[in-house]
């Protein structure tokens, strides 16, 4: 087990630079999850956590030792790939014993070691198959195994869940969170998906095209995204977001439609007059028969669980999403008022929080 | 107002006139679909090897139809030297040629799968001595080795001054069988470099990736991940190349036409010599039917001890 540092690093692939300067702090057994949209940079930044990419310029320390310039093998690091990239033609034994073997670590060693990993991931039952014959879900606990086998100081995930079926996804994400935090190993994970980053990460460090964007535990993100990046990735459906200016102590939007401020800022205290992004998430937009503002239903989604209504106000879109069932049908209006202690607001210029 | 009843009309389903019932008949589509291609297997395939072994049982020459004589032919062979002469070269130049040509196309295959500058035009030049007819590659090596204006010759002893004496490449026996299998080798590194490349392609670098972080070397990487990954191709190819190299021909043929004293005639090259030149026809027939076993041999060889893998084969879960 060891802490991870990232400081101030850079990627460049001949002129072009990916990563403008990235800084993480990974705690001892922490598990953090790097989340962005594809070609952020997120996967690069792991491959150089892992020494498949070299640095091109800052520093990355691995236990207070920096590894610049540590070839991968020595890093102490395992990791699993988003394709597995089982060896094929190795038993899943043999794949999880290649490290060791490779090693010139003594028998008993071995077997005791593919052992252990074997029990922990309830893989015994297979150790004498291929790859081939092995599904998706199986394959995934190999990968896994093969990296608990080393006894790595930090485990890396380069988007292991992306090729199982959505329900696998789920399992597996317990899974994987359920292990990390019994074996208590450094967990580096990458995704695209922000569910799983929500559900699985101490720590959640949001990123875009090449730049940090907000780090924090996931509630944070949720409650206070620091910009609007954050704000619009994290959470689903996505935070509604309305352009409009701050008049006299109230939001208006385009069409002069006004809403309600959050109360700190309801005296124009905080709230600077002028043009601002307005952000409420679905789920804090609730039915206010008498007091509401008038929105028409474009159309009624139900889940089950709750009623998502993409709604529209003069002319911005809000979608709400209701725990209770709404009948409503498409043209009729209904009256909606967003939690005023709920809303976020944003720079129009800087995207900043306000 | 009266009611008119609606002309009757019953609904017929046309007749299929006797032609489209014919071709709804089973038994003669198969025998119509089937016609072109057993056709021409008969005429080009089944035919001359059908003749090639009727002939090595008969005593036909050239200009005279023979008859049934049995295993005549073969009972002569096999105390004919230059037939067991020949029967060593061809293993041995089929053996030295196929490691030669491995060796060298998997060497520059690896090379290739790297990233070099100017990396398709490497490629195409490497495809070079493939794509020249073989003729005309074994006039220019006949020319490499002459006696007296071979350029091999020229750089050792005019240009170096290593040597006092020209060589003498094709003048004797083992030189002379040298020569011809560098000749080989040289025509075909081509293709096994381009098949193994293709073989390296298909292994994924993430492999090379997962190798690297469970601490393999270079050296590791190769026998451990590539060489395995890359048996099933290989068997193919050299089956393929097997084959090409026990049949070998226009070389032989071009360059010494089995001489020095018969030392450098290959299976094919004498079959030939006797058969046609020598107007044996029924001689030459049973050289080449000789070859059958051989190549049978190895193509069993490299289907049965090289190309299955257990891992290679489906889903089944035991």
């Amino acid at each position: 087990m060891a802490s991870v540092s990232i400081r101030n690093v850079r990627k460049s692939f001949g002129s072009t630079e990916v990563l403008h300067g990235v800084s993480v702090e990974i705690a001892d057994g922490e598990f953090v999850v790097l989340v962005g949209p594809s070609g952020c940079g997120k996967s690069t930044l792991l491959r150089m956590i892992a020494g498949l990419e070299n640095i091109t310029s800052g520093e990355i320390a691995i236990g207070g030792r920096v590894v610049n310039n540590v070839p991968p093998k020595d890093r102490d690091i395992a990791m699993v790939f988003q394709n597995y990239a089982l060896y094929p033609h190795m038993t899943v034994r043999d794949n999880m014993a290649f490290s060791l073997s490779l090693a010139k670590a003594p028998k008993q060693v071995i077997e005791a070691e593919v052992g252990r990993a074997a029990r922990i991931l309830g893989l015994e039952g297979l150790l004498h198959r291929y790859p081939r014959q092995l599904s998706g879900g199986q394959r995934q606990r190999v990968a896994m195994g093969r990296a608990i086998v080393r006894n790595p100081q930090v485990f890396l995930f380069d988007e292991p869940l992306s090729n199982l079926d959505a329900k696998l996804r789920v399992q597996m994400r317990a899974e994987i969170r359920e292990l990390q935090m019994r074996l208590n190993t450094t967990t580096v994970y990458v995704t695209h998906d922000q569910i799983e980053a929500m559900t699985m990460a101490d720590k959640i460090v949001v990123m875009n095209s090449g730049h940090v964007e907000q780090i924090g535990p996931p509630l944070e993100l949720y409650d206070r995204p620091a910009n609007l990046f954050v704000a619009g990735f994290i959470g689903s459906p996505a935070m509604n977001m309305i352009e409009g200016r701050v008049e006299d102590g109230a939001f208006r939007s385009a069409d002069g439609t006004a809403w309600p401020l959050p109360p700190a800022n309801g005296q124009g205290g905080a709230a600077p007059a002028g043009p601002i992004i307005y952000g409420v998430r679905p789920e804090h937009v609730r039915l206010a028969p008498g007091e509401g503002i008038p929105a028409t239903v474009q159309v009624v989604e139900p889940t089950g669980s709750e009623t998502q209504v993409l709604l529209r106000v003069g002319g911005a879109s809000l979608v709400g999403a209701f725990r209770e069932r709404i009948a409503a049908r498409p043209g009729e209006v209904l009256p909606v008022l967003p939690d005023p202690a709920l809303v976020h607001l944003f720079d129009r210029e800087t995207g900043r929080r306000l | 107002m009266s009611v008119t009843a609606a002309p009757s009309w019953s609904h017929t389903r046309p007749q299929p006139g006797w032609l489209a019932r014919l071709f709804d008949w089973k038994p003669f589509l198969i025998v119509v679909c089937l016609l072109p291609a057993v056709g021409l297997l008969t005429v080009f395939l089944t035919y001359p090897l059908g003749l090639g072994v009727w002939l090595a049982f008969t005593d036909t020459k050239i200009g005279r139809s023979g008859r049934w004589v049995g295993l005549e032919n073969f009972a002569y062979l096999m105390e004919d030297p230059t037939f067991w002469s020949a029967v060593f070269y061809s293993v041995f130049y089929t053996a030295v040629a196929t490691v030669g040509k491995f060796a060298l196309g998997l060497w520059l295959a690896l090379l290739l799968n790297n990233h070099l500058p100017f990396k398709s035009l490497i490629r195409a030049i490497i495809l070079m001595p493939w794509i020249v007819p073989t003729v005309l590659s074994a006039i220019a090596f006949w020319w490499i080795y002459d006696p007296q204006f071979s350029i091999i010759s020229y750089v050792f002893v005019d240009v170096l001054g290593l040597r006092e004496r020209y060589f003498d490449f094709l003048g004797s026996t083992w030189p002379a069988r040298f020569s011809l299998i560098a000749a080989n080798i040289w025509r075909g590194i081509p293709f096994v470099a381009i098949c193994l490349l293709a073989g390296l392609q298909t292994i994924s670098p993430s492999l090379y990736e997962a190798a690297l972080l469970d601490g393999a070397t270079p050296w590791q990487r190769f026998t451990r991940i590539t060489v395995p990954l890359l048996m099933p191709i290989l068997a193919i190819v050299m089956t393929f190349s097997i084959i090409f190299t026990f049949t070998d021909f226009q070389l032989v043929y071009a360059i010494t036409r089995g001489g020095p004293v018969n030392s450098t005639h290959l299976m094919a090259t004498l079959a030939f010599q006797r058969g046609i030149a020598g107007q044996e026809l029924a001689e030459g027939a049973a050289i080449a039917v000789s070859m059958i076993p051989f190549l049978v041999f190895a193509t069993l060889f490299s289907y049965f001890a090289l190309a299955r893998r257990k891992w290679q084969q489906g889903e089944s879960n035991d």
